[in-house]
């Protein structure tokens, strides 16, 4: 998985757990939070369904590192590789 | 213990905290049952048949309404939380509210959906106190939706932007009404959120009631591989070691579950490993249904939403000794949202609620009971009638009924099991669900949080906070 697939896939939970957001002009440098109308409970969700759909698991002591597209790109794609590498 | 079933989360009771809970759990995979002692879900806000016409139980309107667009607030967080669309819960806008006080409702303050409308109304009747009425506005939408800020007295917290104490009364009359388990006054972090759920938010319905947001709820949940006993009350917590290790249903059977989430109220699951009641006061109510043969607008009434109506000029908000407290109360008409063009509901409807005093009801032989209910029926729908324009000829509102109904406090305790009939349950919350129980979690009414969307953000929350976190 490249760093714009595992972007993607996060957009991808966003989409679903905030339709009511825009998400067409999504920079991937700047926070989550200050472009888009997510809360803790948003986020929350975020970790939720990286476990549920793709067996990702991201420790409370992480979340930061969820905070704008790039940086979840940076922590999540080793962990996608490291998960499709095992199956 | 038999091979009974063995679950994630056991949740007790099906309204709107316990399903909005289940969806949470069930969706991301837990193994989730809710008991429920009725044959029918909603609880406090549940829904029932008589004589082929369905009524809601305790919906007037679903405060924390806001239009489509607007972010941010409890009503969006439950869709988001909930996976549900807008359009699904079928919300309609009032058309307008006011509090009324005096013998005959001299003073009256409008409101909408739209705060300009209360705040242009507090300055036509208050003048000088706008400004500490919009000071006091900016300081409730600054107060956290968590709603667990520790503030002390609503009374306190509103008597330092506002000196008038009619209209300290008539601001807190509509959020004490709906929605405080405190006799007299309110928690300061309670009076935040109700006033936000009322007067910067606002209220709204679906043409056919409460019934269209269950159905929606029981799809998500069903949909998320959760699971429902219906007839199944809990009746019984085994506790050992500090934990609940079981749980005893009615029909004696036996289940197992890692964690447990109570919504029926701090004294009831208390009640379920026999610690007795506490004895602090509960607020009842009785509330009388008139089904008319014309729409309310017919009679006059098109205007007005919800009235509620106090009769002084202080609202004294207390549980009554006698049977009812008909100096103040509420009215509703379910009819006058805005359903849009040619969107009626079939039949008129006239509701009337006021504070009921359980004691004064609860043993009475059956002949009795059903005669006080008539001779308080009329008291109730009297005193409410002062407060409403005149019908166009006399009699016309007994011409125009088709049909009645009536609840009292020993009514709402029988079908939700709610102690003393106590629709807000008890006078001391539990902000953050825990118990003395490490595995039992309390969410609904006795967490705090108000109202339908308030129920069901409650529910969320302490799935969230409680068990998805850890």
């Amino acid at each position: 998985m490249t760093t714009e697939d595992c972007k993607k896939a996060v957009l991808d939970i966003i989409a679903d757990i905030a339709p009511d957001e825009d998400l067409s002009n999504v920079k991937s440098d700047v926070r989550l939070r200050d472009q888009l109308q997510l809360d803790s409970m948003d986020f929350l969700d975020i970790v939720m369904e990286l476990r549920k759909r793709h067996g990702i698991e991201v420790p409370e002591a992480d979340y930061l590192r969820l905070a704008s597209l790039d940086s979840c790109a940076e922590y999540l794609t080793p962990k996608f590789n490291a998960l499709s590498a095992k199956s | 213990m038999n091979s009974g079933s063995k679950y994630d989360v056991a949740i007790i009771g099906a309204g709107l905290s316990g399903l909005a809970a289940g969806i949470r759990l069930a969706h991301f995979g837990k193994r989730v049952c809710i008991f429920e002692r009725h044959n029918a879900v909603g609880g406090l806000n549940g829904f029932y048949s008589i004589g082929g016409r369905k009524y809601d139980v305790g919906l007037h309107a679903v405060t924390n309404y806001v239009p489509p667009g607007v972010k941010g607030t409890p009503l969006g967080k439950i869709l988001r939380q909930l996976r549900i669309d807008r359009e699904e819960f079928q919300l309609c806008p009032q058309k307008g509210s006011r509090v009324s006080f005096g013998p005959a409702g001299e003073r009256t303050l409008r409101f909408t959906n739209d705060v300009a409308v209360l705040e242009s109304e507090v300055d036509r009747l208050f003048g000088s106190q706008v400004d500490g009425f919009r000071r006091l506005a900016d300081a409730v939408r600054a107060v956290p939706l968590s709603g667990d800020a520790a503030l002390g007295s609503a009374r306190a917290f509103v008597g330092t932007f506002i000196g008038d104490p009619v209209l300290v009364n008539m601001l807190l009359c509509p959020l004490m009404f709906y929605g405080s388990a405190r006799e007299d006054d309110m928690d300061a972090g309670q009076f935040a959120i109700m006033f936000r759920a009322l007067y910067l938010e606002g209220f709204a319905r679906p043409l056919e009631g409460v019934r269209v947001m269950m159905r929606v709820l029981l799809e998500k949940f069903r949909q998320a591989g959760g699971e429902r006993r219906m007839k199944c009350g809990v009746r019984e917590l085994r506790v050992e070691g500090g934990r609940v290790t079981g749980l005893v249903l009615d029909s004696g059977e036996e289940v197992a579950a890692d964690q447990v989430l109570s919504t029926i109220g701090l004294a009831e699951t208390g009640a379920l490993r026999g610690i007795p009641p506490d004895s602090r006061p509960r607020l009842g109510y009785v509330e009388t249904i008139s089904v008319l043969n014309r729409q309310p607008s017919e009679l006059g009434w098109g205007e007005d939403t919800i009235v509620f109506f106090n009769e002084g000029e202080r609202f004294e908000y207390r549980n009554p000794s006698g049977q009812v407290d008909t100096r103040s109360g509420i009215i509703c008409f379910p009819n006058n949202f805005e359903y849009g063009e040619g969107r009626l509901l079939p039949e008129g409807v006239f509701r009337v609620t006021c504070l009921a005093g359980y004691g004064a009801w609860v043993g009475l032989p059956e002949e009795r009971y059903r005669s006080d209910k008539l001779r308080v029926f009329d008291e109730v729908q009297n005193s409410a009638l002062r407060f409403l324009p005149a019908p166009p000829e006399p009699g016309a509102l007994a011409a125009a009924t088709v049909a009645t109904d009536m609840f009292t406090p020993t009514t709402v305790e029988r079908y939700t099991g709610h102690l003393r009939g106590a629709i807000y349950g008890s006078p001391v919350k539990c902000p953050d669900g825990r118990t003395e129980l490490s595995n039992l979690f309390l969410c609904g009414t006795d967490q705090g949080m108000l109202g339908i969307v308030g129920a069901m953000l409650s529910g969320i929350s302490i799935a969230n906070q409680h068990i998805l976190r850890s």
